[in-house]
């Protein structure tokens, strides 16, 4: 057999990636998960993961070892940090180029490339990121100390890092686009009962200024469109997470946000091509919930592999009961 | 204790030492964060492809995390982990933050001499 030909592969190694490959492999299908990044996906972003059902407490980047150590015990084979230079969905049998130069093949292909933070797109942001500029307050807030720091958005996140950021900063403003927040009623009320906190609404970053370090951000008041300089320690980044589909545009249906449209089998609308993770049309977005996917995308493709596939492929995937127990 | 595979740099002499014995280092250091994370994995996948390149490892906080934060090609740095390229001992490049697989060995490949592919297995 090819060792280039598998009968699965899985793109992406955060919670619902590793799932779908667990349970491809423990069917005794021939798998290939690629992920672009270190495996794990979003999940290693979580310093303390205490939801999980069946764990206490677990930090995400154990909890990504363990699941990618189940994964590797079952069979998968697993590449990181590669580059997924093409990708070919049509037909019965699926392609996938890494790197320019390697190519694999498979008759179903699970999608599941994840999120990633929002960037906010303004000038500065990638010359001074990691110069002023952040999107972890648990990595980098001791780094300001006695500063005066901006948090950006208006969500959850947003609010609950900047109550946490006043454990360190001497001020902590709120620059948010809208009138109003996002955030649940609880975080918002603990973030305006702190003293340390202000808001500046309907507002956004324009751009950063600094040489070695950031100095000083431009502030443009959305609805007059007036621009004030403000000189500034740090900027904390929260705005939300984005689809990694940019790449899958015009291979698979995809939402106007960049969300895979999935059914409830979590089918796309190419035959043979699942999707699961945070990278889908769906409403809750949790490590559960990822992982739910991946069992549920990797039961699918299954089901697919004994139906759809040709008949050499059917007995590769005979032992698919075994793993339902 | 970091929990990588890379070798950990845990003492001021085994600083002195990896830059003595070795032309060309990468030093990591940071915590076991969400940004420093995936600069290890790279760190880990390309010690079988950069062999003449020694990777290493080193707790920001720990009793010498000094070495790395008080160089100055870091002191605009604010963000983890901060991950210094050394040759002949001699710092010639140092990021801060989150780094891509192909920003590391962008970096490698500009400042460093040629990479001597190894064979890395699944």
């Amino acid at each position: 057999m090819d060792t280039n030909i598998f009968d699965a592969i899985v793109i992406g190694a955060g919670p619902a990636g590793l799932t779908a490959g667990m349970y491809l492999a423990r069917a005794k299908a021939r798998t290939l998960i690629l992920n672009d990044g270190t495996a794990g996906g979003q999940m290693v972003l979580t310093h303390e993961i205490a939801n999980y059902p069946g764990v206490e407490s677990i930090s995400g980047y154990q909890l990504a070892t363990i699941m990618r150590n189940q994964a590797k015990h079952f069979g998968c084979t697993i590449r990181t940090n590669v580059k997924i230079t093409e990708l070919d969905l049509d037909g019965e049998m699926k392609s996938v180029e890494v790197n320019g130069k390697d190519r694999y093949g498979a008759r179903t292909i699970i999608l599941a490339p994840g999120g990633r933070s929002r960037t906010l797109g303004v000038p500065g942001e990638d010359r001074l990121k990691g110069k002023g500029i952040s999107y972890c307050a648990t990595c980098d807030g001791d780094f300001f100390q006695d500063k005066d720091i901006i948090v950006v958005g208006g969500g959850n996140s947003a609010l609950e890092e900047a109550v946490s950021l006043t454990k360190y900063a001497r001020s902590v403003t709120i620059v948010h686009q809208f009138d109003h927040f996002q955030a649940f009623p609880h975080a918002i009320e603990e973030a305006q009962a702190n003293p340390k906190i202000r808001f500046v609404m309907e507002s956004r970053i324009a751009e950063f200024i600094g040489d070695e370090a950031l100095e000083r951000v431009r502030i443009e008041h959305i609805p007059t469109q007036q621009l004030t300089e403000t000189p500034i320690d740090g900027v904390f980044v929260f705005i939300g997470y984005m689809p990694n589909t940019e790449s899958l545009r015009g291979k698979v249906a995809l939402t106007d946000s960049g969300e895979i449209v999935v059914s409830s089998l979590l089918e796309t609308n190419v035959p043979g091509v699942f999707a699961a993770g945070d990278a889908t049309t769906k409403r809750f977005r949790q490590i559960t919930t990822a992982v739910a996917d991946g069992t549920v995308s990797a039961l699918a493709a299954m089901e697919y592999l004994r139906t759809a596939a040709a008949p050499d492929a059917r007995t590769v995937i005979a032992a698919q009961e075994e793993m339902v127990v | 204790m970091l929990q990588t595979n890379l070798k950990h740099i845990t003492t001021e002499q085994e600083f002195r030492d990896t830059l003595k014995n070795n032309e060309q280092v990468m030093v990591c250091c940071g915590r076991m964060g969400p940004m420093c994370i995936p600069v290890y994995g790279v760190m880990e996948e390309l010690e079988g492809e950069y062999g003449n390149v020694a990777f290493r490892d080193m707790e920001f906080d720990g009793p010498i995390g000094h070495l790395i934060r008080t160089l100055p090609e870091c002191s605009s740095f604010r963000g983890l982990p901060f991950t210094v390229y050394f040759k002949n001992g001699k710092v010639v490049k140092a990021t801060s933050s989150i780094q891509t697989r192909d920003q590391v060995t962008g970096i490698l490949d500009q400042h460093f001499s040629v990479k001597q592919h190894g064979h890395k297995h699944l």
